[in-house]
């Protein structure tokens, strides 16, 4: 290991996702730190300097100083926003798995539910938002619906492109020491999709977290989409910037959560 | 385990026909392999070596005819029976002992470290149990497979070509591996291959098939002495069979031509 590489073994995770955390070296490390306070300390003097009203783009600081203030209103709107991503992705994710499971047993059932999965990826969720509070009211019912079938056709395509990665010999081995098919799914084909159901659920999640913001948007009075609408329409840009903060972590969370497991779970891939 | 008496035959194989579609792979083949002995089936390619192994090993059972295992004929994968495949075939996803485990694991059974740890010691893998396959280079994936079908400790060992991908060099040593282990443990030996030199180092009997359908065309006795050394090995006698085993390969070579013209 060389000296000044933080982190150790960092790298092999999930290349296909991100060249992130690559042997990051100090000097680097430095370099990210620097560029990030010349951007965001440029930003405000810019704003300040050029006196751009706080309606059209509030500075840096202003934005925090808003979403401290306002926080403990915030809170109880991103837990609404959390059960309704994570229920949601729950369901979705865990249908999607299973189903791609269980088409890739069945080539010819797949060629024939092919297109109505395209379909379902293809066609944006929200769209059916309104229809779903007509039919389930404001509540977390539409909201998780719609968010579930957001993510899981996307958690299905891309498990079903893992399962499908058949290596004919090491089912052979398994085979040859008398592995019944249930143990050559769990200990061949499950491992060897894994690095694809993980890609599947990363981009799985962050659909979900669109769908989940934008069906708060869409009707009802609670979540971070709905304060989103809120703030905006009283024209209160810091606060509302202070969302978009929020929302862009959980979007960062949900990507090095996934990029964390599969580096624990899928690094032999590189 | 199950082995035959010194010279009897343990693996018999009769009359093995193997069909796909109009194609015949193979073509009432018979041949026997006496118990705790190496035998080489050469022959070019598509005569129809790996269809006679993987029926061997139960994995894909013949269209007709039977392969005889002491006394009883194999239908399916046997614990008595040990497979080494062309690539190394270990799982990417499990460092190397828990590959050597992974049929312990999917028979419920207990390893025998002792045995596993002494394997790994005579193929020069101790020390490296905690690392990947894409952390060992190609001789050394195929060391860890042979450790791990040897973990069993089955009474026939059947190697499909398991050292043409490695290099010249790497292959002699590997050689030289799979005779001081059948040395030490007396594994009966299929091994099929594409170079009669490694046949002829490692056999008792090289068995020569001829493709179209796949049928047995000579059986040679190599009686040399073991361990075999540089000197037996550059004698005149192996220079000879080397010679009469590439005129029959050949003569398949001239003998499709003529038929396709």
């Amino acid at each position: 290991m060389s000296k000044d590489v933080v982190g150790g073994k960092v790298g092999k995770g999930l290349q296909s996702l991100s060249t992130f955390g690559s042997g990051t070296t100090r000097l680097e490390v430095f370099a990210i730190i620097a560029t990030a306070v010349i951007v965001i300390g440029g930003l405000e003097l810019a704003l300040r300097w050029f006196e751009v009203p706080l309606y059209i783009l509030p500075p840096p600081s202003a934005i925090v100083k808003g979403l401290i203030k306002d926080f403990p209103l915030i809170l109880p709107h991103l837990g609404h926003t959390l059960v309704v991503l994570l229920s949601g992705f729950a369901i979705g994710a865990g249908v999607g798995m299973f189903l791609a499971a269980l088409i890739t047993q069945f080539p010819f059932a797949e060629k024939i539910i092919a297109p109505y999965i395209l379909i379902l990826v293809t066609t944006p969720m929200l769209a059916l938002v309104p229809l779903l509070i007509l039919r389930f009211g404001f509540g977390y019912e539409p909201r998780i619906i719609a968010v579930a079938l957001a993510s899981g056709p996307m958690v299905m395509i891309n498990s079903a492109t893992g399962f499908r990665r058949v290596d004919a010999n090491k089912i052979a081995l398994a085979r040859s020491y008398g592995a019944s098919t249930l143990q050559i799914f769990w200990k061949v084909r499950a491992p060897m999709a894994l690095p694809m159901i993980l890609v599947g659920l990363m981009i799985g999640a962050i659909f979900g977290l669109l769908t989940a913001v934008g069906s708060e948007m869409v009707g009802g009075g609670f979540g971070l989409g709905n304060r989103l609408t809120t703030y905006s329409s009283m024209i209160r840009m810091p606060e509302f910037f202070g969302v978009v903060l929020i929302l862009s972590f959980l979007g960062i969370l949900i990507y090095v959560i996934f990029f964390l497991i599969g580096k624990k779970w899928a690094s032999w891939e590189t | 385990m199950g082995q035959g008496v010194l010279g009897a035959t343990t693996l018999s194989v009769k009359a093995a026909t193997k069909q796909y579609g109009d194609f015949h792979a193979l073509k009432d083949c018979s041949l026997d392999v006496r118990a705790k002995t190496i035998v080489s089936i050469v022959g070019p390619s598509g005569c129809g070596k790996t269809t006679l192994l993987w029926a061997m090993s139960g994995l894909n059972p013949l269209t007709s005819g039977e392969v005889i295992l002491d006394g009883t004929p194999i239908t399916r994968p046997r614990p008595e029976v040990g497979l080494v495949f062309q690539e190394a075939n270990l799982l990417p996803w499990r460092n190397l002992m828990d590959n050597i485990l992974f049929p312990f694991e999917i028979k419920g059974q207990k390893p025998d470290r002792a045995w596993i740890d002494h394997l790994l010691e005579r193929v020069s893998l101790k020390g490296f149990e905690k690392s990947f396959p894409n952390e060992l280079s190609g001789g050394m994936q195929q060391r860890a497979s042979i450790v791990r079908a040897l973990s069993l400790q089955p009474s026939v060992l059947l190697m499909d070509e398991p050292f043409g991908a490695l290099d010249a060099f790497t292959r002699e040593e590997m050689n030289q591996l799979v005779e001081e282990i059948w040395l030490e443990t007396k594994t009966t030996i299929v091994f099929i291959t594409h170079s009669i030199e490694e046949a002829l180092f490692l056999s008792d009997q090289v068995v020569v098939l001829t493709p179209r359908p796949g049928r047995v065309l000579n059986i040679y006795d190599v009686p040399f002495e073991r361990p075999r050394t540089l000197e037996i090995m550059s004698s005149k006698a192996v220079f000879d069979l080397t010679n009469r085993i590439k005129a029959d390969i050949y003569s398949q070579h001239t003998a499709r031509r003529a038929a396709a013209e």
